[in-house]
């Protein structure tokens, strides 16, 4: 055990019986038996850049009231948004009171509500406004004081990245970075931390991300920066886990000797709404497929991590991404799209040219579907393949195995026409569950044999309570448990795999239009018959 | 749809269950568990609506015993409600005459196949829970200690009947407390010397607060009695002053600490659906119970106004 330096942390806490210290965990309240109690975050501040924006409005902030409500917020925990507008603090509270009660989960309780507006502040500035930080700066020590939050900081960066390095260095400057310029003593005896959450995009490439993470870097330690992709925090993609490491059913079968082949997709129904300035020249490979779906490759072709500790899972992951491998002919095994004006689940919607803010002459795809593979001894020869959409038939995200044909059928052909092949589907999102499909006999005197669904509803029976995405990352932010947030190394392997062939795109091909609430393109199609296969429907 | 049943027979009901699933279109059997609820008439209402609340968050089959008229013929009457308010199947039994002796006779046959099973009493507890003919089919018995004519008491008849399994919502309502301690303890913090938990008489979990806060610090822990709601504060006494957790109103608490500002978090008083999810997350053996009531059964609770502490020379400076 190791008493922290008195000195380090100024004059000496009026508390000659202090006992435990930052390398001494035990709490005998603690035991792992009690799995009643759960993790709450310690004393902290959260200050929050682009509070004005849609996803702190819908997300963050009801994600705030919903962790409050349920207890894991620790007392005292104070918010402090920094935005371009001129309001006091009443009115950043009204604001956010709106937004709660408009899409919080749980139920609106006034109380958990004036305990959570109590420690809210706000501040109003630009980010290249010295003043302004030197204003935050004084407002969340002033929170120190009179709140007791610790000196622990957490920055949330939820605005473009541009922004980046004018916000970071505004942070160093007005000294908010540095946790040994605490400006109070804190009391707690513990070193105060910084941690800074930032969203994805991370780079555009892999050149920009390295960049961008050089920006932060240079300020934050590789360990206190916490990149969010809110897919990880969804209950099912840490089911995919359970499901494959806590069951003996499934694991012998996960490999080359059993799978034909794997489809992970996300299709989007919507367009790109407001966002033209953002994703023109952006897309959708690397909107959906750098971050998102490589994430649920990785976590459904990984060996098994020797513990759920953030490293080991990390490692685990970074293997696989780096055993990915390209297509050998780029244009047999990519496909995109743009999509056209069309009709989409009974509406007439206009094509992504005609959008608002597109350029008429716009190389952006809104399709992309790659095929990929994993050179492991569990993967070789199968191919992975991924595809993402906007303006497609139906809103869904899920992980198929499919499964190879048995070798041999016992049945008359025709008894099992309609006998596809066997496959193990996760449903992400929407009505998160499993799904196993199987062939089985037709009630009968004939022997015939179709496929049926063996369904595990995750979603529809247990959502009720199942933390929202950004309830559990936002905690574990607090908390400083990384399992969840990718690395700085996992997002450049990531861009590895994909600037090839965003070059490749770039230099000469051209997006295919497909019609709005189609299933994609015809090339993308194409890319799965040339290997006999058929994408799933969506 | 409701389906009601009379003088019949839980064959008669199963079957009824499987046609009025066909009916309702082929709806899966998504259920996590059988909750068998021991009541009556009077408190059939507020616990079908705790489960059937709890039920959003596990599915389950609810089964509600209920014993009608002990001296008349024996007879069983059910009510089958599927596909209504809540996920999952619930069963209103009406056992008439000696039938009520045997509810285990009416519960097994129905009970959902593979799946853990739960029995909850949600007024009085039985002497033993896990001799409860509706006690010995589940692997955990729910009861509530809080809703006896006199709570000490029967936390030590717990106590004395403890099986694994066993759990009761007077230790579930103290969770957020719990919580709250724990979390205010990760800090670095002062030697604690002596503590003390305020609550209202006849309140079961401060007992169980009092109890395992004495287990787990090894410091002795006073209970007093304050007017409510609820308990109001838990305290410690260090060295160099007092920590307390104080919450006059049910709903917000105060954390103070020697030389610190004030600091409030919520900690309101829960709905019994909620506790009843909670008691459903889990199903293994709630260890830190048991030692928690034996050493309430064992050593008791100090009561009455906490004392000055003598000063403690072992302080460590």
């Amino acid at each position: 055990m190791t008493v922290p330096d008195a000195d380090a942390r100024g004059p000496a806490p009026a508390n000659p019986g202090m006992i435990a210290t930052a390398d001494d965990p035990v709490n005998p309240l603690r035991d792992p038996r009690d799995r009643r109690i759960p993790r709450v975050a310690g004393p902290c501040v959260l200050v929050m850049f682009g509070v004005t924006g849609d996803l702190a409005r819908k997300k963050l902030m009801p994600a705030l009231y919903d962790l409050a409500n349920r207890g894991l917020l620790p007392p005292g925990f104070s918010l402090v948004g920094f935005a371009r507008r001129d309001w006091e603090d009443e009115d950043f509270a009204q604001i956010t009171y709106q937004a709660v009660k408009e899409h919080a989960r749980t139920p609106f309780r006034e109380t958990v509500w004036q305990q959570l507006a109590e420690g809210m502040r706000f501040v109003p500035g630009e980010f290249d406004d010295d003043a302004a930080f030197d204003k935050l700066a004084a407002t969340v020590r002033e929170l120190d004081r009179e709140r007791g939050t610790g000196g622990n900081y957490a920055f949330y960066l939820s605005i473009p990245p541009r922004f980046f390095p004018l916000v970071v260095e505004q942070l160093k400057r007005s000294g908010l970075s540095d946790p040994s310029i605490s400006g109070t003593d804190t009391g707690t005896g513990r070193p105060p931390w910084r941690r800074v959450v930032i969203e994805k995009p991370f780079g555009h490439d892999l050149e920009s991300a390295r960049e961008l993470n050089n920006i932060v870097d240079a300020v934050f330690p590789a360990e206190s920066v916490f990149r969010i992709d809110h897919y990880l925090g969804k209950e099912t993609v840490q089911n995919i886990l359970a499901l494959r490491f806590a069951n003996s059913l499934y694991e012998p079968i996960w490999n080359r000797s059993f799978v034909d082949h794997v489809q992970i997709t996300m299709s989007e129904d919507i367009g790109i709404g407001g966002r033209a300035g953002y994703y023109d020249g952006i897309g959708a490979a690397r909107d959906v497929i750098q971050n998102h779906l490589l994430q649920l490759l990785a976590l459904t072709a990984m060996e098994e991590p020797v513990s759920f500790e953030a490293n080991s899972l990390r490692q685990e992951k970074e293997k696989v991404l780096s055993a990915v491998r390209l297509p050998t002919d780029l244009a047999a095994g990519t496909a995109r799209g743009q999509y056209a004006a069309g009709w989409q689940g009974g509406r007439q919607v206009i094509g992504y040219l005609e959008e608002e803010g597109i350029p008429p002459d716009s190389r952006t795809e809104t399709y992309a579907a790659v095929k990929l593979g994993v050179d492991t001894r569990r993967w070789a020869g199968v191919p992975f393949y991924l595809r993402t959409g906007k303006r497609l038939t139906r809103r869904m995200t899920e992980i198929a195995l499919m499964f190879q044909r048995a070798p041999h059928l016992p049945f008359a052909a025709t008894d099992t026409e309609e006998l596809g092949q066997n496959a193990l589907v996760i449903r992400v999102q929407p009505d998160e569950g499993v799904t196993v499909r199987f062939g089985s006999k037709v009630p009968g005197s004939a022997m015939e044999v179709r496929d049926v669904n063996m369904d595990f509803a995750y979603g529809e029976s247990f959502t009720e309570s199942s933390p929202e995405a950004y309830e559990r990352l936002i905690l574990d932010v607090l908390i400083g448990d990384p399992p969840l947030f990718p690395r700085q190394e996992e997002v450049e392997l990531s861009w590895r795999i994909l600037d090839p062939i965003e070059n490749f795109w770039a230099e000469y091909t051209k997006p295919e239009q497909y019609p709005s609430g189609s299933p994609g393109p015809a090339s993308a199609d194409a890319v799965m018959a040339r290997d006999g296969r058929a994408w799933r429907r969506l | 749809m409701t389906i009601d049943l009379t003088d019949t027979t839980t064959g008669a009901i199963s079957n009824a269950l499987t046609e009025a699933r066909r009916r309702l279109g082929g709806m899966t059997l998504g259920m996590v568990l059988t909750l068998i609820i021991v009541t009556d008439e009077e408190g059939q209402y507020d616990a079908i609506r705790a489960a059937n609340q709890a039920a959003r968050e596990h599915p389950c089959r609810v089964l509600a015993m209920i014993t009608r008229r002990p001296k008349a013929d024996s007879r069983l009457d059910a009510e089958i409600r599927v596909g209504e308010a809540a996920p999952g199947e619930t069963l209103v039994l009406r056992m008439y005459g000696p039938l009520g002796q045997h509810a285990d006779s009416v519960a097994a046959p129905l009970l959902v196949p593979d799946v853990p099973v739960v029995t909850w009493w949600p007024e009085t507890a039985p002497e033993v829970p896990a001799k409860h003919p509706l006690g010995v089919l589940a692997q955990r018995r729910v009861t509530d200690s809080a809703a006896a004519d006199i709570p000490p008491a029967v936390l030590t008849t717990l106590a004395r009947a403890y099986q694994p399994g066993d759990t009761d919502f007077g230790w579930t309502r103290a969770t957020p407390w719990r919580t709250l301690l724990a979390a205010t303890l990760d800090q670095p913090h002062p030697v604690l010397q002596a503590g003390e938990v305020e609550a209202e008489a006849d309140n079961p979990t401060a007992d169980l607060i009092a109890a395992w806060l004495n287990l787990r610090l090894g410091i002795p822990m006073r209970r007093s009695v304050s007017g409510g709601p609820g308990i109001t504060r838990v305290s410690f006494t260090t060295p160099v002053g007092e920590i307390a957790v104080s919450r006059l109103d049910g709903r917000t608490a105060t954390l103070s600490w020697p030389s610190r500002p004030n600091r409030m978090v919520a900690l309101h008083r829960r709905e019994t659906a909620e506790l009843l999810a909670e008691e459903l997350r889990r199903l293994d053996p709630d260890e830190v119970y048991a030692e928690t009531l034996r050493r309430l059964e064992e050593r008791g609770i100090e009561t009455g106004p906490a004392e000055a502490p003598e000063p403690d020379e072992r302080v460590v400076s």
